[in-house]
Protein backbone atom coordinates (compact mmCIF):
# COMPACT_ATOMS: atom_id res chain seq x y z
CA UNK A 1 0.00 0.00 0.00
CA UNK A 2 1.59 3.41 -1.00
CA UNK A 3 0.02 6.76 -0.70
CA UNK A 4 1.09 10.18 -1.98
CA UNK A 5 0.06 13.50 -0.38
CA UNK A 6 0.19 16.47 -2.69
CA UNK A 7 1.65 20.11 -1.57
CA UNK A 8 0.80 22.90 -2.93
CA UNK A 9 2.07 26.65 -1.40
CA UNK A 10 -0.31 27.55 1.07
CA UNK A 11 -1.09 24.19 2.25
CA UNK A 12 -1.68 23.67 5.85
CA UNK A 13 -3.06 19.91 6.38
CA UNK A 14 -0.54 18.41 4.16
CA UNK A 15 1.70 17.36 7.79
CA UNK A 16 -1.74 16.42 9.44
CA UNK A 17 -2.78 14.40 6.56
CA UNK A 18 0.73 12.78 6.72
CA UNK A 19 0.53 12.10 10.11
CA UNK A 20 -3.17 10.40 9.92
CA UNK A 21 -2.23 8.15 6.60
CA UNK A 22 1.23 7.29 8.57
CA UNK A 23 -0.67 6.37 11.50
CA UNK A 24 -3.01 3.75 9.62
CA UNK A 25 -0.36 2.54 7.19
CA UNK A 26 2.64 2.03 9.08
CA UNK A 27 5.01 3.95 7.16
CA UNK A 28 4.83 7.50 5.32
CA UNK A 29 3.38 8.59 2.20
CA UNK A 30 5.03 10.58 -0.56
CA UNK A 31 4.66 14.38 -0.18
CA UNK A 32 4.45 15.86 -3.89
CA UNK A 33 5.32 19.02 -4.97
CA UNK A 34 2.57 21.04 -6.80
CA UNK A 35 5.68 21.69 -9.31
CA UNK A 36 6.27 18.15 -10.01
CA UNK A 37 4.59 16.65 -13.32
CA UNK A 38 4.93 12.79 -12.04
CA UNK A 39 3.23 11.30 -9.19
CA UNK A 40 4.77 7.67 -7.68
CA UNK A 41 3.39 4.94 -8.20
CA UNK A 42 0.67 5.26 -5.34
CA UNK A 43 -2.71 3.25 -4.10
CA UNK A 44 -4.25 6.99 -2.64
CA UNK A 45 -3.64 10.29 -3.26
CA UNK A 46 -4.93 13.28 -0.41
CA UNK A 47 -5.39 16.68 -1.80
CA UNK A 48 -5.30 18.15 2.02
CA UNK A 49 -6.22 21.53 3.28
CA UNK A 50 -5.15 24.57 3.51
CA UNK A 51 -5.12 28.05 1.48
CA UNK A 52 -2.91 26.97 -1.60
CA UNK A 53 -1.63 30.17 -3.50
CA UNK A 54 -3.59 32.14 -0.74
CA UNK A 55 -7.00 31.46 -1.88
CA UNK A 56 -6.18 34.06 -4.97
CA UNK A 57 -8.79 34.07 -7.78
CA UNK A 58 -11.16 31.62 -5.90
CA UNK A 59 -10.52 28.89 -3.80
CA UNK A 60 -8.28 26.29 -5.14
CA UNK A 61 -8.51 27.67 -9.02
CA UNK A 62 -4.77 27.95 -8.84
CA UNK A 63 -4.22 24.93 -7.60
CA UNK A 64 -6.36 22.98 -9.84
CA UNK A 65 -4.23 24.09 -12.75
CA UNK A 66 -0.91 23.40 -11.12
CA UNK A 67 1.12 21.18 -13.27
CA UNK A 68 1.03 18.07 -10.19
CA UNK A 69 -3.07 18.46 -10.86
CA UNK A 70 -2.78 17.57 -14.45
CA UNK A 71 -1.47 14.32 -13.21
CA UNK A 72 -3.77 13.87 -10.39
CA UNK A 73 -6.89 14.21 -12.89
CA UNK A 74 -5.34 11.13 -15.09
CA UNK A 75 -4.80 8.91 -12.80
CA UNK A 76 -8.94 10.09 -10.98
CA UNK A 77 -10.00 8.89 -14.49
CA UNK A 78 -8.22 5.49 -14.40
CA UNK A 79 -10.04 4.73 -10.85
CA UNK A 80 -7.29 5.88 -8.21
CA UNK A 81 -9.03 6.52 -5.11
CA UNK A 82 -8.53 10.23 -4.17
CA UNK A 83 -9.34 11.83 -0.48
CA UNK A 84 -9.95 15.80 -0.99
CA UNK A 85 -10.56 17.67 2.11
CA UNK A 86 -11.44 21.12 2.99
CA UNK A 87 -9.19 22.81 0.05
CA UNK A 88 -8.89 19.67 -1.53
CA UNK A 89 -12.63 19.78 -1.96
CA UNK A 90 -12.61 23.02 -3.62
CA UNK A 91 -9.80 21.66 -5.61
CA UNK A 92 -11.22 19.02 -6.68
CA UNK A 93 -14.57 20.82 -7.53
CA UNK A 94 -12.39 23.29 -9.50
CA UNK A 95 -10.82 20.53 -11.94
CA UNK A 96 -14.04 19.10 -12.62
CA UNK A 97 -13.19 15.62 -10.46
CA UNK A 98 -16.31 16.56 -8.42
CA UNK A 99 -19.34 18.94 -9.56
CA UNK A 100 -20.03 21.96 -8.02
CA UNK A 101 -18.48 24.82 -6.52
CA UNK A 102 -17.39 25.90 -2.54
CA UNK A 103 -19.06 29.46 -2.06
CA UNK A 104 -18.34 31.81 0.94
CA UNK A 105 -19.83 30.65 4.16
CA UNK A 106 -23.60 32.01 4.26
CA UNK A 107 -22.71 33.54 7.30
CA UNK A 108 -19.85 35.41 6.15
CA UNK A 109 -17.86 34.06 8.75
CA UNK A 110 -14.86 31.88 9.15
CA UNK A 111 -16.02 28.49 11.21
CA UNK A 112 -13.87 26.79 13.24
CA UNK A 113 -15.38 23.80 15.38
CA UNK A 114 -15.63 20.20 15.62
CA UNK A 115 -19.36 19.35 13.84
CA UNK A 116 -21.70 16.68 13.63
CA UNK A 117 -22.09 14.53 10.36
CA UNK A 118 -24.43 12.09 9.63
CA UNK A 119 -22.94 9.65 6.96
CA UNK A 120 -25.39 10.18 4.13
CA UNK A 121 -24.35 7.33 1.37
CA UNK A 122 -22.10 4.42 1.89
CA UNK A 123 -19.45 4.05 -0.28
CA UNK A 124 -17.10 0.55 1.60
CA UNK A 125 -13.96 2.24 0.43
CA UNK A 126 -14.26 5.35 1.88
CA UNK A 127 -16.77 5.12 4.89
CA UNK A 128 -17.06 1.38 4.89
CA UNK A 129 -16.27 1.80 8.61
CA UNK A 130 -19.26 4.04 9.49
CA UNK A 131 -22.71 2.96 8.87
CA UNK A 132 -25.01 4.84 6.71
CA UNK A 133 -27.24 6.99 8.62
CA UNK A 134 -25.06 7.22 11.92
CA UNK A 135 -23.40 10.60 12.85
CA UNK A 136 -19.63 10.99 13.04
CA UNK A 137 -17.73 13.90 14.38
CA UNK A 138 -15.19 15.57 12.79
CA UNK A 139 -13.70 19.01 12.86
CA UNK A 140 -14.39 21.89 10.09
CA UNK A 141 -11.75 25.34 9.93
CA UNK A 142 -13.02 26.83 6.35
CA UNK A 143 -14.74 30.43 5.13
CA UNK A 144 -15.61 28.72 1.77
CA UNK A 145 -17.35 25.68 2.83
CA UNK A 146 -21.20 26.28 1.24
CA UNK A 147 -21.52 23.46 -1.24
CA UNK A 148 -23.57 25.28 -4.22
CA UNK A 149 -24.50 23.35 -7.85
CA UNK A 150 -27.61 23.78 -10.05
CA UNK A 151 -30.62 21.63 -9.40
CA UNK A 152 -30.22 18.96 -11.79
CA UNK A 153 -26.91 17.87 -10.09
CA UNK A 154 -28.41 18.15 -6.50
CA UNK A 155 -31.24 15.60 -8.06
CA UNK A 156 -28.66 13.20 -9.24
CA UNK A 157 -26.38 13.59 -5.98
CA UNK A 158 -29.04 12.34 -3.89
CA UNK A 159 -31.15 10.00 -6.12
CA UNK A 160 -27.24 8.79 -6.60
CA UNK A 161 -26.26 8.35 -3.26
CA UNK A 162 -23.32 10.57 -4.38
CA UNK A 163 -23.88 12.37 -0.81
CA UNK A 164 -21.10 11.17 1.60
CA UNK A 165 -21.62 13.46 3.92
CA UNK A 166 -24.34 16.29 5.33
CA UNK A 167 -23.85 18.27 8.62
CA UNK A 168 -26.38 16.64 11.26
CA UNK A 169 -26.88 17.60 15.06
CA UNK A 170 -25.49 14.68 17.55
CA UNK A 171 -28.66 12.38 16.41
CA UNK A 172 -28.31 12.61 12.88
CA UNK A 173 -31.19 14.97 11.84
CA UNK A 174 -29.98 17.14 9.33
CA UNK A 175 -31.96 20.99 9.65
CA UNK A 176 -31.38 24.13 8.33
CA UNK A 177 -29.99 24.66 12.28
CA UNK A 178 -27.44 21.80 11.69
CA UNK A 179 -26.82 23.55 8.38
CA UNK A 180 -23.21 25.54 9.55
CA UNK A 181 -22.22 27.00 6.12
CA UNK A 182 -25.46 27.26 4.04
CA UNK A 183 -24.45 24.37 1.75
CA UNK A 184 -27.32 23.04 -0.22
CA UNK A 185 -29.30 20.04 1.68
CA UNK A 186 -26.68 20.64 4.15
CA UNK A 187 -23.84 18.78 2.08
CA UNK A 188 -20.57 18.43 3.51
CA UNK A 189 -19.17 15.72 1.28
CA UNK A 190 -19.73 14.24 -1.82
CA UNK A 191 -18.47 11.42 -4.47
CA UNK A 192 -18.18 11.41 -7.96
CA UNK A 193 -19.83 9.46 -9.93
CA UNK A 194 -17.50 6.39 -10.09
CA UNK A 195 -17.20 6.50 -6.68
CA UNK A 196 -13.40 6.55 -6.20
CA UNK A 197 -12.79 10.13 -5.43
CA UNK A 198 -14.10 11.49 -1.53
CA UNK A 199 -14.22 15.64 -1.34
CA UNK A 200 -15.43 16.76 2.14
CA UNK A 201 -15.09 20.01 4.49
CA UNK A 202 -14.40 18.73 7.15
CA UNK A 203 -11.05 17.75 8.56
CA UNK A 204 -11.11 13.57 9.54
CA UNK A 205 -7.20 14.02 10.06
CA UNK A 206 -7.45 15.88 12.81
CA UNK A 207 -8.97 13.72 15.09
CA UNK A 208 -7.18 10.89 15.08
CA UNK A 209 -6.22 10.34 18.53
CA UNK A 210 -7.78 10.78 22.25
CA UNK A 211 -5.65 13.43 23.13
CA UNK A 212 -6.70 15.45 20.04
CA UNK A 213 -10.38 15.24 21.04
CA UNK A 214 -11.62 12.28 19.18
CA UNK A 215 -10.82 9.10 17.37
CA UNK A 216 -13.56 8.74 14.56
CA UNK A 217 -10.68 10.10 12.26
CA UNK A 218 -8.50 7.25 13.34
CA UNK A 219 -11.44 5.12 12.36
CA UNK A 220 -11.87 6.68 9.02
CA UNK A 221 -8.11 6.60 7.97
CA UNK A 222 -8.23 2.64 9.38
CA UNK A 223 -10.65 1.82 7.08
CA UNK A 224 -9.08 3.43 4.24
CA UNK A 225 -5.99 2.04 4.15
CA UNK A 226 -7.51 -1.20 5.41
CA UNK A 227 -9.87 -1.76 2.26
CA UNK A 228 -6.80 -0.33 0.34
CA UNK A 229 -4.35 -2.32 1.28
CA UNK B 1 -4.10 45.07 -26.90
CA UNK B 2 -5.91 44.80 -23.83
CA UNK B 3 -8.75 43.06 -22.39
CA UNK B 4 -11.01 43.38 -19.28
CA UNK B 5 -13.21 40.95 -18.19
CA UNK B 6 -15.55 41.04 -15.49
CA UNK B 7 -16.71 38.73 -13.11
CA UNK B 8 -20.04 38.29 -11.31
CA UNK B 9 -21.85 35.19 -9.32
CA UNK B 10 -24.87 33.97 -11.42
CA UNK B 11 -28.59 34.57 -10.83
CA UNK B 12 -29.55 32.30 -7.89
CA UNK B 13 -25.95 31.71 -6.77
CA UNK B 14 -25.88 33.10 -2.68
CA UNK B 15 -23.59 36.37 -2.43
CA UNK B 16 -23.24 36.78 1.19
CA UNK B 17 -20.08 39.83 0.69
CA UNK B 18 -22.72 41.29 -1.66
CA UNK B 19 -25.58 40.91 0.89
CA UNK B 20 -23.02 42.35 3.71
CA UNK B 21 -22.23 45.64 1.44
CA UNK B 22 -26.12 46.15 0.97
CA UNK B 23 -26.71 46.07 5.20
CA UNK B 24 -23.84 48.45 5.29
CA UNK B 25 -25.38 50.41 2.35
CA UNK B 26 -28.61 50.64 4.65
CA UNK B 27 -26.90 51.32 7.74
CA UNK B 28 -25.26 53.95 6.11
CA UNK B 29 -29.22 55.41 4.71
CA UNK B 30 -29.18 54.25 1.23
CA UNK B 31 -32.30 52.82 1.93
CA UNK B 32 -33.05 52.81 -1.65
CA UNK B 33 -30.57 49.91 -2.40
CA UNK B 34 -32.74 46.58 -3.31
CA UNK B 35 -29.75 44.35 -4.20
CA UNK B 36 -26.08 44.62 -4.22
CA UNK B 37 -23.72 41.71 -6.50
CA UNK B 38 -20.03 41.73 -5.84
CA UNK B 39 -17.91 40.80 -8.67
CA UNK B 40 -14.13 41.24 -9.78
CA UNK B 41 -12.81 42.89 -12.34
CA UNK B 42 -9.22 41.67 -14.63
CA UNK B 43 -7.44 43.38 -16.44
CA UNK B 44 -5.17 41.78 -18.91
CA UNK B 45 -2.19 43.42 -21.13
CA UNK B 46 -2.04 40.81 -23.71
CA UNK B 47 0.83 42.48 -26.05
CA UNK B 48 0.85 42.63 -30.16
CA UNK B 49 -2.20 39.98 -29.97
CA UNK B 50 -4.13 40.64 -33.50
CA UNK B 51 -7.57 41.87 -33.13
CA UNK B 52 -8.87 38.77 -34.51
CA UNK B 53 -7.14 36.11 -32.60
CA UNK B 54 -7.88 38.23 -29.56
CA UNK B 55 -11.44 37.09 -28.38
CA UNK B 56 -10.61 33.41 -29.12
CA UNK B 57 -7.73 33.62 -26.72
CA UNK B 58 -9.54 35.96 -24.35
CA UNK B 59 -12.13 33.15 -24.19
CA UNK B 60 -9.96 30.51 -23.37
CA UNK B 61 -8.21 32.08 -20.26
CA UNK B 62 -11.51 32.76 -18.96
CA UNK B 63 -13.38 28.65 -19.39
CA UNK B 64 -9.65 27.06 -18.22
CA UNK B 65 -9.03 29.67 -15.70
CA UNK B 66 -10.64 33.23 -14.73
CA UNK B 67 -14.14 31.99 -14.52
CA UNK B 68 -15.65 29.34 -12.36
CA UNK B 69 -18.68 28.27 -14.81
CA UNK B 70 -20.66 26.66 -12.48
CA UNK B 71 -21.53 29.77 -9.82
CA UNK B 72 -20.06 32.83 -12.04
CA UNK B 73 -20.73 34.55 -15.61
CA UNK B 74 -18.06 36.57 -17.85
CA UNK B 75 -17.90 39.11 -20.23
CA UNK B 76 -15.08 40.08 -22.04
CA UNK B 77 -13.58 44.05 -23.55
CA UNK B 78 -11.46 44.44 -26.02
CA UNK B 79 -9.53 47.58 -25.45
CA UNK B 80 -7.31 49.20 -28.22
Amino acid sequence: MKAAVIVFPGSNCDRDMKVAIEQSMGHSPAMVWHADTDLPETDLIAIPGGFSYGDYLRCGAIAGNSPIMREVVKKAKVGTPILAVCNGFQVATETGMLPGALLRNANQKFICKDVDLKVAANNERFVGAFETGQTVRFPVAHHDGNFFTDDETLARLEGEGLIAFKYSDEDGNVTDTTNINGSRNNIAGIYNEAGNILGLMPHPERLISDQLGGTDGKTFFDNLINSLS
Amino acid sequence: MKARVTISLKNGVLDPQGKAIEHALHGLGFEGVNEVRQGKIIELDLGDISTDAAPAEVEKMCTQLLANTVIENYTVELLD
